[in-house]
């Protein structure tokens, strides 16, 4: 067995180990982890287990190809013998069966990385022109009375839309312009639905919808006459296209992002049903609070008012002249008593005149009245000797007869 | 600055009846008005908050569809 010993001197390789080596090799080179390739399907196989093989080719070379069931069901592209694709994937072997193979990870119709291309040399010439500018940004209506809405009247995203506005905001009013979101069409029908709605329904705020979808699908929205349609809308534009991780011109120039459709109606309702009635609930209060402190207000001027009216009030001045009458008829009684006394003082001294003036007064200095038949006799001449008389004095009368000459 | 509105509560839209309500709210703010016409403003406001709460309760999404120039209603396809 000396030969042996002879190749002993090299290394000894199984298959195995060998292939084993192979695929560790090509494994370590990072450049061919992440690699695209281009060419054209053929040979293609999906066998029941969801995995697709292919073979890759061009006209100098073929390469098998494999993509495994997870990768498979999220493919959105149609395969099929003859069609030109670019593949990503890692290159790798197959030690069963000796082959090296791209383990395909995502499949493009060939083109769709010039599209890719053209996506970026657009956002580049809009952004120079300051379309997308944050300081183009609207502000969002806090409170939408009216929401527009531009997709495909037949969508899931619509459907997702109405649901979340019903749910946040029943209230709103909500004005679908229809049109369709995908195809050759799919721009001027935006654009036109853009247009119409700003002009006929004047909304708040406008959702620009669309569901998931391939670049392809997806491509209306990096249209650059729909961008510039986004840019002219009378009313802000929230965008809402495909899923969280694709990014369209549109949103770039929307003048706000949702990640999703459903994101977009929740964007465009910042204020709920519940957030409303909360504040309702507050302005109720803050207008009772206004009219108590209002009425406490008033309240304290009438009273200060009502005290200056007392001080000039007709039943002050009535009492005035109330005391001033009272006064006057004090003085007049007073002159009315006064008189009186003096009529009567005055009556006295007539009296005492009166009585002065009496005959009877004079009998009371001792002076006598003589009459003869009842006649006062102030003569001599009415008198003989022996004539009755009657003298009266003060205090009665006697008879008396004529004795002689005095 | 006290604006008249006439128009009976009910007939307001939610729309209308809140920016009402706003107004209301500002102009008792300024609190500028004689007290006849402030309690005449509060009675307005409770009057349109108490409607504004209403309208939400029974409020129900009201879809309508741009056909070329013309609204239409929306029929939703479940």
């Amino acid at each position: 067995m000396e030969q042996l010993a002879l190749f002993n001197a090299f290394p000894r390789w199984t298959v195995t180990t060998l292939t084993r080596h192979l695929r560790q090799l090509l494994e370590s080179d990072a450049s061919l982890k992440d690699v695209w390739v281009e060419g054209e399907i053929s040979n293609l196989a999906r066998p029941a287990s969801g995995h697709i093989y292919f073979t890759l080719k061009d006209s100098g070379a073929s390469l098998r190809c494999v993509m495994w069931r997870n990768e498979a069901t999220r493919l959105r592209l149609t395969l099929q013998d003859g069609l030109a694709v670019d593949v990503h994937g890692s290159i790798s072997i197959y030690e069963a069966g000796g082959q090296y193979q791209l383990y395909a990870d995502t499949i493009r119709p060939l083109g769709e990385g010039a599209l890719y291309q053209e996506f970026l040399r657009l956002k580049a010439a809009l952004e120079a022109e300051g379309l997308f500018d944050a300081t183009r940004k609207r502000p969002i209506p806090q409170f939408p009375r009216r929401i527009g809405i531009v997709t495909s009247p037949t969508g899931a995203a619509l459907r997702d839309m109405l649901n979340t506005l019903r749910r946040r905001l029943p209230i709103t009013e909500v004005i679908l312009a229809p049109t369709s979101v995908q195809g050759d069409e799919a721009p001027a029908g935006i654009i036109s639905a853009l247009q119409s709605l700003n002009r006929i329904s004047a909304p708040d705020v406008i959702l620009l919808a669309r569901g998931g979808g391939s670049i392809e699908d997806l491509w209306a929205f990096n249209d650059e006459k729909v961008v510039r349609a986004i840019i002219e809308s009378a009313a802000p534009v929230i965008s809402g296209v495909g899923h969280e991780t694709d990014f369209t011109l549109a949103d770039f120039a929307a003048d706000l992002r949702a990640p999703t459709p459903t994101a977009a109606a929740e964007l465009a309702t910042q204020v709920d049903v519940l957030e409303l009635k909360a504040s309702l609930a507050e302005i109720g209060g803050v207008l009772s609070s206004k009219i108590a402190a209002l009425v406490q207000v008033q309240r304290e001027s009438a009273a200060w008012l009502d005290n200056r009216l007392k001080f000039t009030s007709p039943e002050r001045r009535l009492q005035t002249e109330r005391q001033r009458l009272d006064e006057m008829s004090r003085r007049w009684y007073a002159a009315q008593v006064h008189g009186l006394q003096f009529a009567q003082e005055k009556f006295k001294g007539l009296e005492n005149r009166l009585l002065a003036l009496s005959p009877l007064a004079v009998l009371r200095r001792g002076y006598a009245v003589i009459t003869k038949n009842k006649k006062v006799v102030t003569s001599t001449s009415q008198i003989q000797i022996d004539d009755p008389l009657t003298v009266r004095i003060q205090d009665g009368e006697f008879n008396a007869r004529v004795m002689g000459n005095g | 600055m006290a604006k008249t509105e006439t128009k009976p509560i009910d007939k307001l839209t939610f729309e209308q009846a809140y920016a009402e309500l706003e107004a209301v709210v500002s102009a008792l703010e300024t609190g500028e008005q004689p007290l006849d016409e402030a309690l005449a403003l509060f009675e307005r406001g409770k009057g349109l908050t108490k409607h504004c709460a209403e309208l939400l309760d029974k409020a129900e999404l009201k879809i309508q569809k741009l056909s070329g120039e013309t609204l239409e209603p929306f029929e939703e396809k479940e």
